[in-house]
Formats: C-alpha cells, sequence, structure tokens
C-alpha cells in the first residue's frame, strides 16, 4: 500500500503542498447479534479506501477516495490541494503545525487468540445459550446480545518522511435483559450497557468475561427492579460502580479536556469547554485523590484508546491531566500545542476511518485507583448513608461540560454500611468540578477496570471512536440523587 | 456516481458467484463535501467519495449479509462467500419471508394508493457546488459575524448520493438525491446563537437570513441571567421541538411493540397526547426527503400515526407485519400490513417510520404571535444532548443551548442561563397550546422532520447550569 500512498504524496508536493500526509486503511469488521432465541445480525464488513490531508498556503485540505487504482490516487490528492487553496480564501493566519521527527515504524495490537480465527458456529452458540438463559428467568419479556470484532490496518507516509504500519484489533460483547410489566419496562445489562465490555485485544477478552456465568443474575435483577422502591430524592453519599465512573470521566473530564473544544474548534456541534487556557494548572478539578491521565501506550491496557502512533504519525504518551486534583493537562494535536506552550504534540489524533479527518479524540482517560487498599465491599461496609449505583442507562451534559444528569439500571440503599434495598431509576446530578471535589474514596488496583466506550461522537461530519477509561469504585459526598424525576 | 445500470451489472456478477437460494445487493454511497469554519476561519474542509454494496444471501430460512466496497472480481466472489458462510451456520427461520418480487414492492394497500410521485431531489446546481462556492458561502457568513463583532463556527456541506436495491426475484429500485447543509452557531462573550437548514436543493437555503439570525440571538442573549428551574411555558422553535419529539418514533414500530419495547404496548388507540396533535409518515411531502422504498424495495406508504392526539398505527416490515397478525396484540394495534419501513435484512430492529410530518393546526401561529401571548415563559432556540430516562413514560432529559430566552408580558426580556429540562413527551404533547406552520427542519438529535415550532405549558426544567 506505501506505493498508494506515494503516488498522493508526490502529487500533493508537485501542486504546492507545504505538507501532506496519506493513511491508507483496509477495516474488517464482524457483528453477531441475537434477540429472544433468534440471530438478529450476522454481517461481515470489509473497507479500503485512501487519504490525503494538505496544507497549501497555509489552510488544510483533505480528500478521500474508496478508489485505490493510480489515476482516482492522483485526482484525489489534486482535490485535497484544491480544498486547500479555497480553505486558503478564509483564513485568519496560516496554519502551525508542532515539529515531529517523523517515525518509521511497525506496530500490532498484542493478543492471544484472534478473534476473526473463531468459527460462527462457537459464538451464535455461545450467545443463544447466553440468550436461552436469561429467558429462562420468568418474567424476561426481551433478550439481547452481541459480539464485535473489528481490525483495522494502517499505513501511514507523510512528506516529512514518517512511515508507519499499525494493525489495531477490537473484540466487544455484552447483553440486555428486558422486563416489561405493568406500565414500566427495567432494564439490565452485563457487563456494561451498550454493548458491554470493549477492549483492543483478542477473544481472550470473550473468555475473561464470564459472560453465561453472569446471565441468571442479570435477569434476576431486571425482574426484581419492579418489585424495588423508587430511588429516593434528595442529597446522599454516592457509590459509583466502576463503569458508571467510567462514562462520567468520560463527559466531565475526557471531553472538556479536548483543546479543539476550548480553542472552539467545535462550538458549532460537540460544543467548546468551562477548560479555558487560564485554568491551566490553576483549577483545582477535584479533591486531592483525584489522579487522571490521558494514557494510549500499551503498559496503560488493553484500552479502545491504546496504539503505537496516532493519525498524525505521533507516538502514543501518557499525559497528566489532574494530579492530586490540580488541572495539569489538554488533550492536543500537532496544530493545537502551540497553544498551551507545547513544542510537541500530545498525540491523540484519530479518526474513525479512511474517509476521516483525524481530530483529537480521548485516548484512555483513566482515574487512577486509591493506594491504599479498598475493595468495593470495603467501601459500602465505610459509608452511613448513602446510593450505590451500577450501570448506566442515561447521560446527559452541557455543550461547555458543567451540568450533567446520569441515570443507572440499579441502585442499592446503604445504611449504616450495609446494602439495605434495592432501589430502582436512580439518577444524579452535579457541577463538573463540584462533583469531582467531592470525592472521598477510590477502590485500590483490584477493583480498577479499563472500560470501553465505543460510541463516542464528535466532528462533522460525525465520527464514532473508541475510547477508553479505567476506574476503580469510589465515593462522592453529598450528591444530589433522583433529579431526574423531580417534578414528574 | 454509479449509475443504475452499473448497479446492474454489479449485482449479475454477484448473481454469478453465489450459489445461495437467493441475492439480494443494496447499493449506496456518493460523494460528500463539508466545509467546516471556527473562529472566523475555515479550519477543516474535507470530501469523500465511496460506494458500497452489500450482499445478502439465503439458504432455507437462513440469511447473513457481507459488506465491500471493493466491486472488482474477487472482492465481490469474497463479499458473496462471508455471506454465504454466515447464513449457512445459523439456524432456520421460520418467520424470514422469501425476498419480495416487484408485486410485493407497492407495499400498504389502505393508504398507499393515495400516494403521490416523489418530488425530484436530485439538482444538477446541488450536485455541482464546488469548494470556492461553499468557501464564498463562509466568507459572508464570517462577514455578518464581524459586523456584529461576533465569532462564527459552523459547516457548509454539499452532496450527491444513490441507494439501489436489487434481488435474485427480479425486484430493482434507484434513487438519486443531492443535499445541502448549513449550519451556524454565533458567539458573543457570555453568548451564543444558531440558525441551521438543510435541503436537497441549495436553493431552498438562505445563508444570509440563518447567520442574521443567528447573530441576533448571540446578542440579544448576552449577559444571561440565572432564573429559578421550574415548571414554565415554553416556546421550541421547530429545530428543539424536532430534537425532542424524534425520541419518540423509533417505538412506532410493529416490532417494538413485539418486543415490549415500545411506549405505545397497549396504548394504540388511546387518546395519548392533545388533540392538536396529528402527525403522519409521508416520504412524498414536498418538504421531505429520502429514497421511497425501505430496506427490503417496498415503497414507503403515506401513514397516519397519531390523529387529533390519538395513536392510530404503527409501521411495518413485510415479516413483522405477519408476526403481528399471529400476536395476541392483532386485533388491538390498528391496520396490519407491509407499509415500506422496514430496515435491510437481517437486524432486530424491525422499521421505523423516517418521513415524520406534523400535520397544520387551524388558527396557527407564528413564533412572534406565540411570545405576544405569553406572560411568562422561556423561548428555546436548540436542544442538546437528550437521553431517554424512563422508557415508558418517554421521561426525556436534556440542556437548552444557544439562544435560551425569558420571555415576559409578551416580550422577550434577554437571554437566560441554560437548563436542564426533565420532561415526559407524553405530558409535553399534551399540553401543546399553539402551533406554527410546519417547516423541514434539522436539529443534531433527531432525524429532519417536516416541524412546527410549539408553545407548551409546564415544561419541567429541573436544573440550571452556570453559563
Amino acid at each position: 500500500m506505501k506505493h498508494v500512498a506515494n503516488w498522493a504524496l508526490n502529487v500533493a508536493a508537485q501542486r504546492g503542498a507545504s505538507y501532506a500526509d496519506v493513511r491508507v486503511i483496509a477495516q474488517r469488521n464482524r457483528a453477531l447479534t441475537t434477540k429472544n432465541g433468534k440471530v438478529g445480525n450476522a454481517s461481515d464488513t470489509e473497507s479500503v479506501g485512501m487519504n490525503v490531508r494538505v496544507i497549501v498556503d497555509g489552510a488544510w485540505g483533505f480528500a478521500a477516495s474508496s478508489e485505490l487504482g493510480r489515476g482516482a490516487v492522483e485526482k484525489t490528492a489534486a482535490e485535497a490541494v484544491a480544498i486547500a487553496r479555497a480553505s486558503a480564501r478564509v483564513k485568519r493566519e496560516d496554519v502551525q503545525i508542532a515539529p515531529e521527527k517523523p517515525a518509521v515504524a511497525e506496530w500490532s495490537t498484542p493478543f492471544k487468540i484472534d478473534p476473526f480465527s473463531v468459527s460462527v458456529e462457537q459464538n451464535i452458540d455461545l450467545l443463544l445459550a447466553i440468550d436461552a438463559e436469561l429467558r429462562s428467568v420468568e418474567g424476561i419479556t426481551l433478550a439481547e446480545t452481541n459480539l464485535n470484532f473489528s481490525r483495522e490496518e494502517q499505513w501511514f507516509l507523510s512528506s516529512e518522511g514518517a512511515d508507519i504500519h499499525q494493525t489495531k484489533l477490537s473484540t466487544g460483547a455484552g447483553y440486555a435483559a428486558y422486563a416489561f410489566a405493568g406500565n414500566e419496562i427495567q432494564k439490565r445489562s452485563y457487563p456494561n450497557s451498550f454493548g458491554g465490555q470493549w477492549q483492543n485485544k483478542g477473544y481472550e477478552l470473550i473468555e475473561e468475561l464470564k459472560l453465561l456465568e453472569n446471565a441468571r443474575r442479570i435477569a434476576e435483577e431486571a425482574v426484581a427492579l419492579h418489585k424495588a422502591d423508587q430511588c429516593p430524592e434528595g442529597m446522599f453519599d454516592l457509590i459509583l460502580d466502576s463503569s458508571q465512573l467510567g462514562l462520567q470521566i468520560h463527559e466531565s473530564v475526557g471531553h472538556p479536556i479536548e483543546l479543539d473544544r476550548v480553542l472552539g474548534m467545535e462550538a458549532n456541534f460537540a460544543g467548546t469547554s468551562f477548560l479555558t487556557l487560564e485554568k491551566l494548572r490553576t483549577l483545582r478539578y477535584g479533591s486531592d485523590l483525584v489522579n487522571v491521565v490521558a494514557d494510549a501506550r500499551q503498559e496503560h491496557g488493553p484500552g479502545l484508546g491504546t496504539f503505537g502512533f496516532d493519525d498524525e504519525g505521533v507516538a502514543a504518551q501518557c499525559i497528566p491531566i489532574i494530579t492530586k486534583g490540580l488541572f495539569t493537562g489538554y488533550l492536543s494535536s500537532r496544530e493545537t500545542a502551540h497553544n498551551i506552550g507545547l513544542n510537541r504534540s500530545g498525540g491523540t489524533v484519530r479518526a474513525e476511518g479512511w474517509n476521516r479527518l483525524p481530530m483529537i479524540r480521548m485516548t484512555n482517560i483513566s482515574l487512577l485507583p486509591g493506594e491504599k487498599p479498598l475493595s468495593l465491599e470495603q467501601l459500602i461496609a465505610s459509608t452511613d448513608r448513602g446510593i450505590l449505583m451500577q450501570t448506566n442507562r442515561s447521560w446527559s451534559i452541557d455543550d461547555k461540560r458543567y451540568n450533567f444528569q446520569f441515570g443507572c439500571e440499579i441502585g442499592w440503599e446503604i445504611m449504616n454500611g450495609k446494602r439495605v434495598r434495592m432501589v430502582k431509576n436512580p439518577s444524579y446530578s452535579g457541577i463538573t468540578t463540584e462533583f469531582w471535589n467531592s470525592l472521598e474514596a477510590i477502590c485500590s488496583k483490584d477493583e480498577w477496570t479499563l472500560w470501553g466506550t465505543p460510541n463516542c461522537g464528535k466532528g462533522q461530519p460525525q465520527q464514532v471512536m473508541g475510547t477508553g477509561h479505567g476506574a476503580s469504585p469510589a465515593r462522592f459526598r453529598g450528591i444530589k440523587i433522583g433529579s431526574a424525576f423531580q417534578g414528574s | 456516481m454509479l449509475t443504475r445500470e452499473q448497479a446492474g451489472d454489479i449485482f449479475d456478477r454477484v448473481k454469478k458467484f453465489s450459489s445461495a437460494d437467493a441475492v439480494e445487493v443494496l447499493f449506496s454511497g456518493g460523494r460528500f463535501a463539508l466545509t467546516r469554519f471556527a473562529n472566523n476561519t475555515i479550519h477543516q474542509n474535507v470530501s469523500e467519495e465511496n460506494h458500497v454494496i452489500s450482499v445478502r444471501t439465503v439458504f432455507d430460512g437462513r440469511t447473513a449479509r457481507a459488506i465491500t466496497n471493493k466491486f472488482d472480481d474477487e472482492s465481490l466472489r469474497r463479499a458473496v462467500q462471508a455471506s454465504e458462510r454466515l447464513s449457512r451456520v445459523q439456524h432456520s427461520d421460520p418467520d424470514l419471508l422469501p425476498m419480495a418480487a416487484p408485486k410485493d414492492a407497492t407495499g400498504s394497500a389502505s393508504e398507499g394508493a393515495a400516494r403521490k410521485p416523489e418530488p425530484a431531489r436530485h439538482f444538477a446546481e446541488t450536485a455541482a457546488i464546488t469548494p470556492e462556492l461553499r468557501a464564498e458561502g463562509v466568507r459572508n457568513i464570517v462577514v455578518v459575524a464581524n459586523r456584529h463583532s461576533l465569532t462564527t463556527a459552523g459547516i457548509f456541506s454539499s452532496g450527491e448520493s444513490f441507494e439501489g436495491i436489487f434481488n435474485s426475484r427480479g425486484l430493482s429500485q434507484w434513487h438519486t438525491q443531492t443535499s445541502a447543509e448549513i449550519s451556524i452557531t454565533m458567539l458573543a462573550q457570555d453568548s451564543s446563537g444558531w440558525q441551521k437548514s438543510n435541503s436537497p436543493n441549495l436553493a431552498n437555503l438562505d445563508a444570509l437570513t440563518l447567520a442574521e439570525t443567528a447573530a441576533k440571538k448571540a446578542v440579544e442573549s448576552a449577559h444571561p441571567r440565572e432564573i429559578p428551574p421550574g415548571k414554565y411555558t415554553v416556546i421550541l422553535e421547530p429545530s428543539a421541538a424536532l430534537d425532542i419529539v424524534g425520541f419518540m418514533f423509533s417505538d412506532y414500530s410493529g416490532m417494538a411493540i413485539l418486543d415490549q419495547r415500545s411506549f405505545l404496548t397497549g396504548r394504540i388507540g388511546q387518546q395519548l397526547f392533545g388533540e392538536n396533535i396529528t402527525i403522519c409518515d409521508d416520504v412524498a411531502h414536498p418538504l421531505q426527503s429520502g429514497s421511497s422504498f425501505d430496506g427490503e424495495g417496498i415503497q414507503r406508504g403515506k401513514i397516519e400515526l397519531v390523529k387529533n392526539g390519538v395513536v392510530k398505527r404503527v409501521v411495518y416490515a413485510r415479516a413483522t407485519a405477519q408476526r403481528m397478525k399471529c400476536s395476541e396484540h392483532k386485533d388491538s394495534v390498528g391496520p396490519i400490513e407491509p407499509t415500506g419501513h422496514g430496515f435491510p435484512l437481517p437486524n432486530e430492529i424491525g422499521e421505523m417510520p423516517l418521513n415524520i410530518v406534523f400535520a397544520p393546526v387551524d388558527g396557527s401561529q407564528s413564533v412572534e404571535q406565540m411570545i405576544a401571548s405569553t406572560e411568562r415563559g422561556i423561548l428555546v432556540t436548540r436542544l442538546w444532548y437528550i437521553r431517554e430516562v424512563e422508557p415508558f413514560e418517554k421521561m426525556l432529559t436534556g440542556m437548552t443551548r444557544d439562544g435560551t430566552f425569558l420571555i415576559e408580558n409578551g416580550r422577550v426580556q434577554g437571554g437566560v442561563r441554560n437548563f436542564r429540562f426533565n420532561e415526559s413527551l407524553i405530558h409535553m404533547l399534551s399540553n401543546v397550546e399553539a402551533m406554527s406552520q410546519p417547516v423541514r427542519a434539522s436539529g443534531e438529535e433527531s432525524f429532519d422532520m417536516v416541524m412546527p415550532a410549539m408553545k407548551v405549558r409546564q415544561f419541567n426544567f429541573t436544573e440550571v447550569t452556570k453559563f
């Protein structure tokens, strides 16, 4: 595929590009689902294409095509240059990109079992067995399961000499049980909502998740929610399980630290950020216990934000985002790094596929675990009065990322260190910095999970990206509970 | 752009490679370009061209799909083999129908006869939009921003696309259309305004009016004051109304009723909304867009979903209609027939109406008239990050954004800080006091619709944010 990239780079140079990069990408996906004892969807997808990104006359242009013949590739490169020239008609200053030593490298996601090597029969049998276990519980009216595998092979070449061949592999799996009765629909999911758990690793993830072993408990909880009391409204201490805390991190830390948002580049769609530039190294984002990193390196774990190089050819890095509660870092790109005084990109730029422009995306934005040993059960035991919430059901946050509201599938009231009753329709709300400053206890490494969020939307045209979020359960003091049902 | 004739040739090659009982190929793709601006400069500017085929094979009640964007013989053969491999390993599904024949494609019998021909949706001038023309459009928007000392961000996009379906029973359908869209945010120091419009025909878009309206909203909402959350009369401009009501239409599906995941389960035939709410799905409406056939090639019928607040019926794919006729719900869901709203098979969700048209009401009011008749209320330009909190009462949460105003004594009194709402759609559509004439509207949370502005009593704001 390098020859394809070189055709495009040559045309870009001939037509006056001061910088160009080319990504040639081959993607393969498999999706398998079941619903109520039948296969719902079974599909294989292949998508191959290339794109050219150029700077001409100090402005950006980008063009992409599924055609990889020489004529089509050269036409695509010429189109990118023409688009950049059009961009230059409405510019205030020339684009600056931070220097980057061009890398020549190979990188692949480590895995034990290639998920595409596992027979479809085996996978469907697994999903149907889970489905049957869920529906064996009286009161379950709908059972859904899914398995998803993807592989992306990318060749990145730039006019500066970068030459990177990278292959990323990801695996996802999960299920949900619904119980409809009276005027109410209750739902439980495992191991997480919205498709379950997703990581950049092989089929070994499926074996680790103990999917079938948890199916009956999940179905029984969905049915039991109908008899549970409504979650009380008021101010309570709140314990979040690690998957819900992962989404809390995503929405109230991951998005506001995107430097393109901060600089107004997403103002029309995804929004801006309350984290204006003067807050760097001055804002107390959270309590002293809050340590958050953006870590794309393999040693952080197999998150959906783990890679060797980003889509600008910058090597994976670990960036301290919140250090002992102090806001210390943004997610940056080659274009935006200079705005915060950096002379190198933070390496966080990715694109959904060959036909999309790379942009700043979360890598693995993780809350580091507590240093002192603390299990979830010990955390509950040390709570006088609170609510434990598990598994996200709804999520919403304003376009500067201040005010949020989350709903969870299930809650448990805690009194004097014990779970005293299940509660349904739990929700909580707050203001981002007030919330993180109320964090008073985090479970330790044994309870830490690196969750995958496969459906993060951003950009115009919109791109969907997978991000990673590591978290242990944590307790927050004096949080507003139940506002979703206030006044209803 | 791929032509119908070229697609036919590809389909013939796919058939040749397949040993399945039946073969279907979906075609989609085209050219798309988007010029994006922020901080009064073009900062992203992209184009793409892609053609995709999706091959479905069937063996004795078993079906699956493989998708590729490569049309050489080797790639087509690989896609066919992948589809066949996935099909063969499944259990036979007694509910899987034979692929639709041409005689099946006419769809809904009860209301289909009244179907109007689909309006032209491909415009040569729109297909010919260049990067230079989009840049010129952006420049004009920036001029408006500069005139008002504002910062602007947004998009100007254009495209030309095709959709097609061919199957081995002789059915073939083809659709082409163009599209153009402009979305503009104007930002002041502590306020913002927004407007968005799209159409198959660029001639229907007025960038300068959109820019001036967005700028006016940014200027007039400056220095927003904080007022307490609570229940207010709200005036939802069409984009805001669209984004919230859009969350209910996946429930107007026979499959959703069978799965007991629809809020309409047990409620069809009931007076669920106010008498002033009448909604249909009508792909042939002149302000609608999209193809006139569904994922199986069935013609989309005009379907009256709600009449005077009573939910009349839901839409059906072919197999869903067949299942519903044998279900416990069959006598309580209104007419049951394929309506031309199915998604490509195989899928889990069945069908959904995607060409929603709210009926005009006698005595419609402009937004200005609604404001003039409001003693105290909130004018909402745009909603954001809407999510379902509770599925059966259709309780939704979300935020206001980019132009939220206090109305007192019939006049806009200035901007207010943005609110979070938690509101039941059933409650909201039971409390609509007034509506404007429906227009083609576009938001960010839902699909485009023909939608009025709505004045709603007792809309539930539960929190206020910091800006």
